[in-house]
């Protein structure tokens, strides 16, 4: 979904006088042709991503809707304070792009990875996080991210996808199948896989494609028919939606099962299948967590 | 005459003192009490095209404080020039006051930027610069103020290292050298700014004609530094 970017926010240059883009070497080539129409709104700092991130909130200050993009760990935790202060404190607002998300790239290694990001923007106010799980839905989602007026945006791409796109609206979570034994949240690019494994389960599967804000609403309305017993599976750090999970359910009894990528380091390198079943990700380790948490009551019998 | 006119009459130099007095309770500072009074004061005297009356003109020039600790100086010509009410000066700091120990341009008119982290308004300054210029205003320049010890952060040298190649004529920084760097070589600061294509001027940084010469001199098609050495933070 990753080669939907340049093109889009290409367009968006295009369109909109406010939208800039500031890169950090990775993704220039894409941006050639946008560059030479546009030479003061599309600007390559270099390999330096605390001015990519210093910039960009300078750039807002002026009144301009900066689109920043670079590696996820180079984007988000790098020059993590430059997104705390600069874009937050500062109360100006951006579009941060990132590639390569949790293991785009295993045979680069742990330095390229980033299954943290999301929960690193949890520990700051007013972020937006929309993870796709499509190039549509990718595109859909960069649009709704530009056209957000001033606000903080993370919009975390990856090559990992689901075969089909579905309509994505920014904001609410999506019913894809229903059941009345557990509420399963898919996120992004996870939902072929959780589709796969809970065929034959009588789960509800709600797919999630933004993140933040949680669609606290959504997953209790879920729950309504389905019961309170609640597997969350993201594609980066395990856990990352669990507090949000038991916030929207604070007033009722409820279980949460957070699913995603391990803390520990694996070092390995490989292909991201690989990386997908060492993180318990792939179909088969999912319907057998996902199974043994909502239990036995929510296996149909033909089911495998 | 406008009233903010009468006000700049009222408050000149001499009574910076005094105005940071308010803050600290201490009636007695003189400018060598804050390292970055003379060099404030020159700006926003003689340099700066800004104003509480403009203060959301996109044309005005932009003063990015990135050295946010001890602003006292700061508020005080703030206060002076219009921008913060005199009687806001005795709270400092305190819970209900907009002035804390470190700006914050939410809370303080004419603050282009909060600080306190060091290493922040270069880079912000770099990026305000590339707005202003993306958006055909090519009227207002840009100035930061930093510290010689904020140097030492790396984001400045990302910032510094960009600007220049880039040709960011509107981009200006002053740095304030109180020596408080606990590395440095003698001229390494000036050095370090005309190594990346700026122009740099070191002048001394309680000289008021000497400052303002600096600070207005051409600078055709690069950024431009002046450094402004003053006593040693611990002589």
């Amino acid at each position: 979904m990753r080669d939907r970017f340049a093109p889009v926010v290409t367009r968006l240059l295009d369109e909109d006088p406010r939208v800039a883009v500031v890169l950090a070497e990775i993704g220039v080539d894409g941006f050639a042709e946008a560059r030479h129409r546009h030479p003061d709104r599309v600007v390559n700092v270099g390999i330096r991503e605390q001015l990519l991130v210093g910039a960009a909130a300078g750039m807002a200050l002026t009144g301009l809707r900066p689109v920043v993009h670079t590696f996820a760990s180079f984007l988000v935790e790098r020059p993590f304070e430059q997104v705390k202060l600069d874009l937050g404190h500062q109360g100006v607002g951006a579009v941060l792009v990132s590639a390569a998300a949790s293991f785009d790239w295993p045979a680069g290694g742990y330095t390229h990875m980033a299954p943290g990001d999301v929960a690193l923007l949890d520990t700051l106010d007013g972020w937006t996080v929309h993870v796709p799980g499509h190039p549509d839905e990718a595109e859909t989602l960069l649009r709704h991210a530009v056209a957000a007026g001033d606000d903080k945006v993370y919009v975390r791409l990856s090559l990992q996808s689901n075969t089909r796109a579905r309509p994505v609206d920014g904001e609410r979570l999506r019913t894809v199948r229903e059941g009345r034994s557990g509420v399963v949240v898919a996120v992004g690019p996870v939902l072929d896989a959780v589709l796969d494994a809970t065929e034959g389960l009588d789960v509800t599967v709600l797919y999630a494609t933004t993140v933040r804000p949680f669609d606290a609403a959504g997953l209790r309305r879920a729950t309504a028919a389905a019961g309170t017993d609640v597997v969350l599976v993201e594609p980066y750090l395990a856990g990352t939606s669990t507090a949000a999970a038991n916030d929207a359910l604070a007033d009722v009894p409820h279980r949460v099962l957070g699913l995603g990528v391990g803390r520990a380091e694996l070092r390995r390198y490989g292909r991201i299948d690989e990386h997908v079943a060492a993180h318990g990700l792939d179909a088969r380790s999912l319907r057998a967590r996902i199974g043994g948490f909502v239990g036995a009551g929510g296996v149909v019998p033909a089911g495998g | 005459m406008t009233i903010i006119e009468e006000r700049t009459r009222t408050y000149g130099y001499t009574d910076l003192p005094a105005l940071m007095g308010l803050m600290t309770g201490d009636e007695k500072h003189g400018p060598a009490a804050t390292s970055t009074l003379d060099v404030l004061w020159v700006l926003y005297d003689r340099v700066l095209r800004v104003g509480p009356e403009r203060a959301d003109d996109p044309g005005r020039d932009r003063f990015l404080l990135s050295k946010g600790h001890g602003p006292m100086a700061y508020y005080a010509v703030l206060a002076a020039r219009g921008f913060v009410p005199v009687d806001w000066l005795p709270g400092f700091g305190s819970y209900d006051s907009p002035l804390g120990h470190h700006p914050d341009r939410v809370l303080v008119p004419g603050a282009e930027i909060g600080s306190g982290s060091l290493g922040h308004g270069l880079p912000i300054a770099v990026g305000t610069a590339l707005g202003l210029r993306a958006q055909g205003l090519d009227e207002p320049r840009v100035w930061t103020l930093i510290g010689d010890a904020e140097l030492d952060e790396g984001s400045n040298h990302e910032a510094i290292a960009f600007a220049g190649p880039a040709g960011l004529e509107r981009l200006h920084t002053v740095v304030v050298d109180n020596s408080s760097a606990s590395w440095a070589r003698p001229g390494g600061i000036a050095a370090r700014f005309e190594a990346a294509g700026w122009s740099a001027l070191t002048v001394d940084g309680r000289d008021h004609e000497a400052l303002y010469a600096a600070f207005t001199a051409p600078h055709p098609g690069r950024p431009h530094a002046v450094v402004a050495r003053v006593e040693p933070k611990n002589a």
